[in-house]
Formats: C-alpha cells, sequence, structure tokens
C-alpha cells in the first residue's frame, strides 16, 4: 500500500522525461465514473497518461493491463503496487473465449467498483504509433455493463518516439496528450458502430 | 560586494544591477499600461507584456545566480538549455523509428560531451561536433539499416546539433578567453547576453509602437523594418554605453554591439522559417509567455559563435 507513494514520484519524473503538454479538448471531464480510452505505442504510455490527470482523478483511476506482460517481478512492483491497475488476460484462447471475456468484464467490473475511473488502451497491443489499430470489444461489453461511464478519448502523440516497442533506452521528445470531449454508449448500439464511433473519436484527436 | 563567499567583481554587480532596474521599471510600467487599456486587443498585449516581464525575473535571478556561481554554473545552465533546446528541435523534426540510436547518441554522448569538454577549458571543443560528430552520426545512422530519405534525416540531426549544441555553447566558452589586462571573465558573457536580448526585446518593442512595413512576411509577420532599425539602433546603443565591462573601447563596443543585434535578428528570422515550414508558432511552452527555449536562445545561438571568434581573434592570447 505504501508504495503507492511512488507513484507520484513516477508521475513527476515522467513528465519531466516526456515533457508531456497536456490539453483538454472537450472541456474538463466530468466528475463521474469515467473510461481514458487511448493509443498504445509505448510503455510510457499509461505513466504518462495517469499523470496528465488532474491530481485528485488520479487517485482514483486505475489501468487497466495485460496480465501476460506486467504478471511478475519488477512490473508486477509497478502495475499493481505502484499504479493500483487491474490485471487482465489478453484473449488467446480460442475455444474458451467468450466465456474468459465475460471473466475479465467481471473482474474489471467488479474491481471498479462504484469509485475508480478506468485507462484502456482498446488496441490490446503497442502499435508503431503511425496509425491506430482495431479496438478490441473488451470496451464494448464494459459498456453493456455499465452504460453510464462517461468515455473519453485520450490521444497520446510521440511517446513511441522517446521509447519505441523493442527499445530500452529512452531518448528525449516533447510529447502531447490531448484529451476529447466525453460521450456515452447509446442505447442499444450494435458492437460494430459503437467501436467505430469510439476509434473515430480518438482519431479526431490526431494532429493533422 | 561578495555573495554566499563569492567575491562579486563590482563591475558585474553594476551592469546586473542596471538590468534589475530596468526591469523593475517595466515592471511598473506594465502595471501602469494594465490599468490604462480599453480595447480588447491592447489587453491581450499588455498581458502577454507583463507575462514576459514575469518570466524575465526568473530568467534574471536564474542567470545571475548561475554567473555567481562561475564557469561551472553557466556550463550547466547552457548544457541544459541546449539539451530542451534539441529536445524541441527534434520534436519538430520528422525523425524515423531507424533513427533511435543516432538520436540517443545525440543527445546523451555528444551534448553533455561538449559541455564537460568546455569544463575542461581543451580548446579542441571547436572540432569534436563538427568534425567527429559529423562524421560518426551518419555512420551510427547507416548500421540502423533504414534507407529511406537517408540524407534529409542525417541533416536534419546534424544540423539540430550544431545550432541547438555547438552554437549554443559558444555563449558559456567565452570563459575560456584570456585576454591581457581583462582575463577570463563573466562579464563578456553578460555583455553579450545583455545586447543580444535588449536587441531582441527593443524589436519586439518598437515594432509592437511602430511596426508598419513587414521585412519578410511569409517568414515572420512580427517582424518590421521599424521594429529592425529601432531594436538594433538602441540595442547597439545600449551595448556602446556598456563598453566599461568589456575590453573594447565605445567605438569597438559600438561596432561589436551591431554585430550581435544583426546576427541575433538573423537567428530570430530563420527559426521562424523553421517554424512556418513545421506549421506551430511556438517551439515548446516551457518559458511563460515567450514559447520554448528556442524561441528565447534562436537569437543568441547566432550570436554567440561569431562574438566568441571576433573577440578571441582580436583580443585573446593564442
Amino acid at each position: 500500500m505504501t508504495l503507492r507513494r511512488f507513484a507520484g514520484v513516477i508521475a513527476a519524473g515522467a513528465r519531466l522525461i516526456s515533457g508531456v503538454q497536456v490539453s483538454w479538448r472537450g472541456g474538463r471531464p466530468p466528475a463521474r465514473q469515467s473510461v481514458f480510452f487511448a493509443n498504445h505505442t509505448s510503455h510510457l504510455d499509461f505513466v504518462v497518461l495517469w499523470s496528465s490527470l488532474p491530481r485528485a482523478m488520479r487517485r482514483r483511476t486505475r489501468p487497466v493491463a495485460a496480465q501476460d506482460y506486467w504478471h511478475h517481478g519488477l512490473r508486477r512492483t509497478l502495475a499493481v503496487d505502484v499504479f493500483n491497475a487491474i490485471l487482465v488476460p489478453r484473449g488467446h484462447g480460442q475455444a474458451s473465449r467468450e466465456a474468459s471475456a465475460r471473466d475479465t468484464i467481471d473482474r474489471i467490473v467488479n474491481d471498479m467498483g462504484d469509485r475508480y475511473s478506468l485507462i484502456i488502451f482498446p488496441e490490446g497491443t503497442r502499435g508503431t504509433g503511425e496509425a491506430v489499430g482495431p479496438f478490441k470489444s473488451g470496451l464494448y461489453y464494459l459498456c453493456l455493463r455499465k452504460p453510464e461511464l462517461a468515455l473519453i478519448p485520450a490521444y497520446i502523440e510521440n511517446l513511441n518516439r522517446i521509447l519505441p516497442k523493442g527499445e530500452f533506452l529512452p531518448v528525449p521528445f516533447i510529447s502531447r496528450v490531448t484529451f476529447g470531449p466525453s460521450s456515452f454508449i447509446e442505447s442499444s448500439e450494435s458492437k460494430e458502430h459503437f467501436l467505430a464511433r469510439m476509434r473515430d473519436a480518438l482519431c479526431a484527436l490526431q494532429p493533422r | 560586494m561578495t555573495l554566499a563567499g563569492h567575491r562579486i567583481d563590482p563591475q558585474l554587480a553594476d551592469a546586473f544591477g542596471g538590468v534589475l532596474a530596468v526591469l523593475a521599471l517595466a515592471t511598473l510600467a506594465g502595471l501602469a499600461l494594465k490599468l490604462v487599456v480599453r480595447t480588447e486587443s491592447a489587453r491581450a498585449t499588455v498581458d502577454n507584456a507583463n507575462a514576459r516581464i514575469r518570466t524575465w525575473w526568473v530568467l534574471c535571478v536564474i542567470f545571475g545566480l548561475t554567473l555567481v556561481i562561475g564557469p561551472t554554473g553557466s556550463l550547466v545552465l547552457f548544457g541544459l538549455m541546449s539539451f530542451l533546446a534539441l529536445r524541441e528541435y527534434i520534436t519538430l523534426v520528422a525523425t524515423r523509428r531507424a533513427d533511435h540510436h543516432t538520436l540517443f547518441w545525440t543527445f546523451f554522448i555528444f551534448t553533455p560531451l561538449q559541455y564537460f569538454l568546455l569544463g575542461l577549458r581543451w580548446s579542441g571543443f571547436v572540432i569534436v561536433i563538427p568534425v567527429y560528430a559529423f562524421l560518426f552520426l551518419p555512420a551510427v545512422m547507416a548500421l540502423a539499416g533504414d534507407t529511406r530519405s537517408f540524407l534529409e534525416r542525417a541533416a536534419k540531426i546534424q544540423w539540430g546539433l550544431m545550432i541547438c549544441v555547438y552554437c549554443l555553447s559558444y555563449a558559456p566558452a567565452l570563459y575560456m578567453l584570456d585576454i591581457p589586462g581583462y582575463g577570463p571573465d563573466a562579464k563578456l558573457l553578460l555583455y553579450l547576453v545583455i545586447v543580444d536580448q535588449a536587441s531582441d526585446v527593443l524589436q519586439y518593442v518598437w515594432g509592437k509602437l511602430l511596426g508598419r512595413h513587414k521585412i519578410a512576411p511569409t517568414v515572420s509577420p512580427n517582424k518590421t523594418w521599424e521594429g529592425f532599425v529601432g531594436g538594433i539602433v538602441s540595442a547597439t546603443a545600449i551595448g556602446t554605453a556598456l563598453w566599461w565591462m568589456t575590453p573594447f573601447t565605445p567605438l569597438v563596443s559600438a561596432a561589436v554591439s551591431l554585430l550581435i543585434t544583426l546576427l541575433g535578428f538573423a537567428g530570430g528570422l530563420v527559426f521562424s522559417a523553421i517554424k512556418r515550414d513545421s506549421g506551430v508558432k511556438d517551439y515548446g511552452t516551457i518559458v511563460q509567455g515567450h514559447g520554448g527555449i528556442l524561441d528565447r536562445m534562436d537569437s543568441l545561438i547566432f550570436a554567440a559563435p561569431v562574438f566568441f571568434h571576433v573577440v578571441r581573434f582580436f583580443y585573446a592570447l593564442k
């Protein structure tokens, strides 16, 4: 529990290294349970995104991270003990896919309760930073269970240049996090329509 | 006069006290203007000017402290500014995934090395980046294997290293100049910074007051002939009046000041052109009201190397 204190220190370090500039294009986020969903290009993403949030909001925001990557050793300490992450399995097994997806959503809904907001990377894996990949359906099933969640897109720029996939040493760039306006799942919205709409909302924040 | 155990050169204290006095006057004038202005656009101009003045206090305190500490203080300050300036520059420039190692060398090896060599007072600092880094960096880039736009990518990184690190490092390098009857002295650095920054500010002020005819409308809409002439003439007058803190006669001080201001103008123009090409207004937000480090340092980057070499050629012991 005490390790959580380091989150603030790490966040300050991440802000320094990334020189992150934060802008809220849709005004300040509503003071309600939200899901911040972002493009994923670097290991630094969730730390920088988390540290871009207003201080009061950080304490109530948990990142959702892949269990297979963050489950062991130092990574686990960082994700779980420091940043209070919710670890979930990535869908690999073909047969029990449906069932395990439902379990995962159950776990997230349970862990967030009616207190915590989430940081989610709906592409599911890190991309190259050039194009936003297709969204996994987890975001949709989560919203079916909790339609009251405010959905806020956050476009992260340049973090992939600081620490690209497969690199160990960072290079300094000034990064930018742009938060868009919030929206909600619509009643009887189809999965495809919803995921496309969310992806469009994220892509709309890309610089031209 | 002493401060925290350091003996302060009285001339240095006088010059710096003068800067603080001017800043105090500007602060009062800014407050007065805030009460007077009525129109929306005038209010925006005054608010921005006041934000700039507030930041000037911070910059002066930091710069003043490093002058008191001595060469090490200035080297650390300018080294940090080079690093941040390079970060602003590289952020703007399109790089590719394969440039990662080249960039790592640029930021974490050559940038500190340049200032480290200055700290050793080794005159070889003038060739490390233009010769060794110049040849080494494209070799690292070639090893990465990505040939797409190779020449462009290599040139852009080299240009950034030359401008943000090599050229800027000439400002604290002034400490290395051993001038008979004057010595290696922090006053020369302060003189350069005062004339250069006064020229920037006065060009801005004269431009706001009288600016009509644009010099290079496609590059910078804010640069006018009125601002240029007013700024250059008044900053040269200031530089001439400060001859007593330099090894120069008043006449030489006037000529040197003119050179500094003209180079500073060229620097501002070049960096505006880069911004225009990249479609941004400022290089960053780190210096409140001014933009990024590069927005504040563009003129010094051009003025410092030439000032150094002119003084070395005519005054310093070889």
